[in-house]
C-alpha cells in the first residue's frame, strides 16, 4: 500500500467522520427542537387554561360585591296613599316608589328641572321599592315612623363605585352622568354608599335588573334535574352494567347493546335534546322547560357514562371473590348482590359522579326542551318552570347591560365551584377506596 | 287520586305485601319445623309476594298513563261536528289544542260553540279515567299481593323466582341503551320524512342558500323561504377543521411529551391541569369565544389592516373549540402511544435512533391507527358542538371560505330554529330535525369509520 493511498483512505475516514459529526450535530438539533415543540404544546394548553380562569374570575369576582346607599326613610301614609295595610285594593295602588323619591329629594334637595330629578331618581335601583313595600308589610307598626335604611344602588352607580367607569370621558360618552357623579362623591364623603357582599346574587331568581338578579333559581333547577337525573341513571346505569358484565350471555344480541352504548357515548349532545323534544314533550306531553324532562333527557345522556364506569368497576373486582362466594353455595345473584356490588360500588360512586359533573355542564340539550324561558321565579319542585346553571350564563351572556357580563362570570364562577366539588369527590373516593388485590 | 299519589300508595301496598309475604313464610316453617326446612330465606318469600304485588300494578299504571289520552280523545271524536272530521295534520292538531286549552280553563272562549259538548264529554271521560285507573290499579295491586301471599308454601323456589325476576329487571335496564337509539332514530327520522314532504331532498342537500327565518308559517305570502344546507355545512366543516388544525398537533405533541420524554413527576401536575380542560362546561368556553376571543382576534386582525373582520368569526369559534378538544385527542394519543410496545422503542434505540427519530419514525407508524381514530372522534365532537358555535359563531349563513367572516353551522341552526314556542309542523322547525338527522349520521359515521379502523388496521405485537 503506497502512502499516498493511505492518505486516500484516511482522508475519506476523516471526512466521513467530519460528515457525521455535522449530520450528529443536526439531528441533535432536530431533536432539541422536536422536544421544544412538545413543551410548546403543553404551555399553550396550561396557558389558554390560566387565560380562561383569568379572564373569568377577573370579571367574576365583582358580581359578588354590590353597593348600597343610606337612605332616611318616611314611611309617610300620604305619600304612600295607603292608609289600612291590609285592604288589598288600596295596596294595589301604592305609590312604593314615591318613599324612596321623596327620600331621595330630601337628601338631594338643590336639584331641580324633570332631567335632573330623574337622574337623582335613577341613583337607587328600579326594583328597591319592592323591599321596601315587603319590609313595611312585614312591620305594619312602622307607618308613620322614620328608619335609615341601606338601599341597593342602580348598577351603574354599582359601576362607578368599582372603578369601572373613566370619569375622563366626555359625559356624552358614558351612561352616567356628571351631576350623578357628584351625587355619588358627596355620599361617600358622608359614608352614606359602601360596598358590601351581593346577597341578592345568591337569593334571588332572574331578573332583567342586573344588580336585582341572582342564580338561586337556576341553582335550584339545575339542583332538581340533577336529582331527577342522579335518580334515574344511578340504578338504570349499574343495573345494566352487572347484567352486561356479569349475566349477559355471548351472543349477537348483547353485543349490539355494547356497539349501542359505545355509539352512545359519542352521539352529539344536542340529538339527545331532538329526542327530549321529540318524544318527552311531544309524544308524552309532559311540562316544556320542566327539570323532570331536563333530568330524562340528562339521565339518558350520562347512561353510557355510568354503565361503562360501572363495567369497568365490576371487572376490577377479582374472579376469586366470585369463585369463594359460588363455592359457599351462594347463587349467583346472591354472589353479584352480596360480594361484587358492594366491592365496585366506590368505583360505580366515582363514575356517577363523574356523571353527573357532565350533566351539570351540559347545556345543549337543555335548550331544546325549553329550560331557556326567562323565569323569575324559584322553582318549587321538579315540575315547575326552571332553568339550570350553564343555560344561565348563557341567556345572560346575550344581555347587554355592562353588570351582566360581570354576573355571568360570577355565575360561571359557581358552576365551576360546584363541578370542582364534585370532581375532587370523585377523586377522593376513587384513591380512598382504591383497592389493589 | 293523582298518579304520583297512587304510586305512592302502590309502594306502600308492595311494601305491606313483602311483610305479610315473610311472615306467612315464618308460619309456615313453624309448622315444618323451622327456617332450614323452608327451600329459601323468608325475605325471599316475602320479596316474591312483593313482585307479585308490585308488577301487574305498576305495568297497568304504566300503559293507563300511556294510552288513557289517545283512548279518549279517539273516543270523543264522533262529537266533532262533521266539518271537522275531514281536517288532517295540523289543522286538526289545531282544534284539539283549542279543546284542551279550553278543557283546562286556558281558554274561555270556544271558537265554534259544538266544542263545549266536546270539552264536556272530555271532563267526564277524564274523570271516570281517573276514577277507574285508581279502582283498578290498588285493586291489581291487592290481588297480585293476596295471590303471591297465597303461594307461599314451605317447598316454593323463591328465591329462584325473584331471581329470575331480577335477571329480567336487569335485562330492562341494559336495553334502554337500545331504546334510546330507537328513540333518536325515529324521533329525527320521522320529522325529517316530513320535512322531507314540504322541502325535496336534493333542495335541502344541494341548496346553495340558507334563510329558514321567514317560512313562518303557510299562510304567510311568499313564505317558501330557502332550505339550502351547503352553507351550514361549509360552516360546520370550516369551524371543525380549524378545531382541528388547533387540537390535533397540540394534542398529539403534548402526548408524545408526556409518554416519551416528561418526568413522572411533569406528567402528574400537567395530566390532572389538561382534564380541567376537559371538564369545563362548553357554555364557559362559549362565553370565552364570543367575548374575549372575538373581540381581540378582531382588532388584532384590524391592526394588521385587515378590514371587515366580523365580530362573530368562524376563527374564534374554532380556536377555542380546538383549545377545548385539546384534553380529548391527547389522552386519545396517549393511550395509544402507550400501547406500542417497548421493544419496538428499544429496537429503534439501538439501531442509533434519537428520542425524536424513534417517535417519527417507529413510534408513529405504529400507533397511526390509533391516532388517525382518535382524530376522527375528535372530528366528530367537533362538528356535533353546540355552545361555543351558538354563542361565538353567528347565525347568518354566509356561503363564504373566509374564516374571518360570519358563518353558521347545523348546530347552531337545530338550536335556534328550536328554541321558542314554535309551530310544530312548519318547514322551519322540521328543518331542524333534518338537520338532526344528519348530524346524528355523520358522527355515527365518524364513530363507526373510527372504531373500523383501529379492527383493521392494529398490529398486534405481543
Amino acid at each position: 500500500m503506497t502512502d499516498q493511498s493511505m492518505n486516500a483512505i484516511e482522508r475519506l475516514a476523516e471526512t466521513k467522520n467530519e460528515r457525521m459529526a455535522k449530520n450528529l450535530t443536526k439531528r441533535y438539533a432536530k431533536e432539541k427542537r422536536f422536544q421544544a415543540y412538545g413543551i410548546a404544546s403543553i404551555c399553550i394548553g396550561m396557558a389558554f387554561l390560566a387565560l380562561l380562569l383569568g379572564t373569568i374570575f377577573y370579571g367574576g369576582t365583582s358580581s359578588f360585591i354590590t353597593t348600597e346607599i343610606k337612605l332616611t326613610i318616611n314611611y309617610d301614609a300620604d305619600v304612600i296613599g295607603v292608609t289600612d295595610l291590609t285592604d288589598e285594593e288600596e295596596l294595589a295602588w301604592a305609590d312604593w316608589r314615591g318613599l324612596l323619591t321623596t327620600s331621595l329629594a330630601e337628601r338631594f334637595p338643590d336639584v331641580s328641572g324633570r332631567q335632573q330629578v330623574r337622574q337623582r331618581n335613577a341613583l337607587i335601583s328600579s326594583i328597591a321599592e319592592y323591599e321596601i313595600r315587603d319590609r313595611l308589610l312585614a312591620h305594619p307598626e312602622l307607618l308613620g315612623t322614620t328608619e335609615e335604611l341601606w338601599i341597593v344602588a342602580d348598577d351603574e352607580i354599582d359601576a362607578v363605585m368599582k372603578g369601572q367607569v373613566d370619569r375622563t370621558v366626555a359625559e356624552s360618552e358614558r351612561r352616567i352622568t356628571d351631576l350623578q357623579l357628584a351625587m355619588i362623591d358627596d355620599l361617600k364623603e358622608s359614608g352614606d354608599i359602601k360596598k358590601k357582599f351581593n346577597t341578592i346574587f345568591f337569593t334571588a331568581g332572574d331578573s332583567r335588573e342586573p344588580e336585582q338578579a341572582g342564580i338561586r333559581g337556576a341553582m335550584i333547577g339545575s339542583f332538581y334535574t340533577l336529582l331527577v337525573t342522579l335518580m334515574l341513571s344511578f340504578p338504570i346505569g349499574v343495573a345494566a352494567a352487572i347484567y352486561l358484565e356479569e349475566f349477559a350471555p355471548k351472543n349477537r344480541f348483547t353485543e349490539i347493546i355494547e356497539v349501542n352504548i359505545n355509539n352512545l357515548a359519542a352521539v352529539p349532545s344536542i340529538v339527545f335534546g331532538l329526542l327530549g323534544l321529540a318524544v318527552f314533550i311531544n309524544l308524552f306531553h309532559l311540562p316544556r322547560s320542566a327539570p323532570v324532562v331536563g333530568g330524562l333527557v340528562l339521565t339518558l345522556m350520562t347512561l353510557p357514562t355510568i354503565i361503562i364506569s360501572s363495567r369497568s368497576a365490576i371487572k376490577a373486582v377479582p374472579p376469586s371473590i366470585r369463585e369463594a362466594a359460588l363455592g359457599l353455595g351462594a347463587s349467583k345473584m346472591q354472589m353479584v348482590m352480596h360480594h361484587v356490588l358492594p366491592l365496585a360500588m366506590p368505583g360505580m360512586l366515582t363514575g356517577t359522579i363523574i356523571g353527573m359533573a357532565q350533566a351539570l355542564g351540559e347545556t345543549a340539550p337543555l335548550l331544546m326542551i325549553g329550560m331557556v324561558a326567562f323565569i323569575a321565579d324559584v322553582p318549587n319542585g321538579a315540575l315547575d318552570p326552571a332553568t339550570v346553571l350553564p343555560v344561565q350564563v348563557y341567556l345572560w351572556s346575550d344581555l347587554p347591560e355592562r353588570a351582566f357580563v360581570a354576573k355571568t362570570s360570577g355565575a360561571i364562577m359557581v358552576l365551576l365551584g360546584f363541578l370542582a366539588v364534585m370532581n375532587l369527590l370523585a377523586v377522593y373516593l376513587r384513591k380512598k377506596f382504591e383497592k389493589t388485590w | 287520586m293523582t298518579t304520583s299519589s297512587l304510586f305512592l300508595l302502590l309502594i306502600a301496598i308492595v311494601v305491606v305485601s313483602f311483610i305479610f309475604g315473610r311472615k306467612r313464610s315464618l308460619e309456615m316453617a313453624q309448622s315444618v319445623g323451622g327456617i332450614r326446612y323452608l327451600h329459601s330465606l323468608p325475605n325471599y318469600y316475602g320479596l316474591m309476594a312483593a313482585a307479585w304485588a308490585a308488577i301487574p300494578g305498576v305495568l297497568l299504571l304504566a300503559l293507563w298513563s300511556v294510552f288513557q289520552d289517545v283512548i279518549i280523545q279517539s273516543s270523543v271524536t264522533h262529537l266533532l261536528p262533521e266539518s271537522y272530521l275531514t281536517l288532517t295534520g295540523s289543522d286538526l292538531e289545531l282544534v284539539w289544542a283549542e279543546i284542551y286549552n279550553l278543557q283546562n280553563g286556558i281558554l274561555t272562549e270556544a271558537s265554534d260553540p259544538a266544542f263545549y259538548v266536546v270539552v264536556d264529554a272530555l271532563n267526564n271521560l277524564m274523570a271516570s279515567s281517573r276514577m277507574g285507573k285508581t279502582i283498578l290499579v290498588i285493586a291489581l295491586t291487592v290481588l297480585g299481593g293476596v295471590w303471591g301471599w297465597r303461594l307461599i308454601k314451605p317447598e316454593q323456589r323463591a328465591r329462584n323466582q325473584f331471581e329470575k325476576v331480577l335477571e329480567v329487571l336487569l335485562l330492562a335496564s341494559s336495553m334502554i341503551a337500545i331504546l334510546t337509539t330507537v328513540g333518536i332514530v325515529f324521533s329525527v327520522v320521522f320529522e325529517s320524512i316530513r320535512f322531507f314532504h314540504k322541502v325535496p331532498f336534493h333542495e335541502f342537500v344541494f341548496g346553495l342558500k340558507w334563510s329558514p327565518q321567514i317560512a313562518i308559517n303557510a299562510e304567510v305570502a311568499g313564505s317558501s323561504g330557502a332550505f339550502g344546507a351547503i352553507p351550514l355545512f361549509v360552516g360546520t366543516l370550516m369551524i371543525a377543521a380549524i378545531a382541528l388544525l388547533v387540537a390535533v398537533p397540540i394534542g398529539l405533541m403534548t402526548a408524545v411529551y408526556l409518554v416519551e420524554y416528561a418526568s413522572s413527576k411533569v406528567r402528574s401536575i400537567v395530566k390532572p391541569l389538561l382534564e380541567v380542560l376537559a371538564g369545563i362546561p362548553t357554555v364557559v368556553y362559549g362565553f370565552f369565544a364570543a367575548l374575549t376571543m372575538a373581540p381581540q382576534l378582531k382588532s388584532f386582525f384590524e391592526g394588521f389592516g385587515v378590514d371587515g373582520v366580523s365580530s362573530e368569526s368562524a376563527l374564534a369559534a374554532g380556536l377555542v373549540m380546538g383549545i377545548m378538544i385539546i384534553p380529548f385527542v391527547s389522552s386519545l394519543a396517549d393511550d395509544v402511544i402507550n400501547a406500542v410496545p417497548r421493544s419496538l422503542r428499544d429496537g429503534s434505540y439501538g439501531l442509533g435512533a434519537t428520542k425524536s427519530e424513534t417517535v417519527k419514525q417507529v413510534i408513529f407508524p405504529a400507533a397511526l391507527p390509533g391516532i388517525v381514530s382518535g382524530v376522527l372522534l375528535a372530528a366528530s365532537r367537533a362538528i356535533g358542538e353546540t355552545m361555543i358555535v351558538v354563542m361565538a359563531a353567528g347565525l347568518a349563513a354566509n356561503l363564504t371560505a373566509n374564516p374571518l367572516d360570519a358563518v353558521t353551522t347545523v348546530t347552531v341552526q337545530i338550536a335556534t330554529l328550536l328554541v321558542g314556542d314554535q309551530e310544530f309542523d312548519s318547514a322551519k322547525t322540521l328543518a331542524a330535525f333534518a338537520l338532526g338527522l344528519m348530524l346524528f349520521f355523520v358522527t355515527l359515521m365518524l364513530n363507526v369509520i373510527a372504531l373500523a379502523v383501529v379492527k383493521r388496521f392494529r398490529e398486534q405485537y405481543d
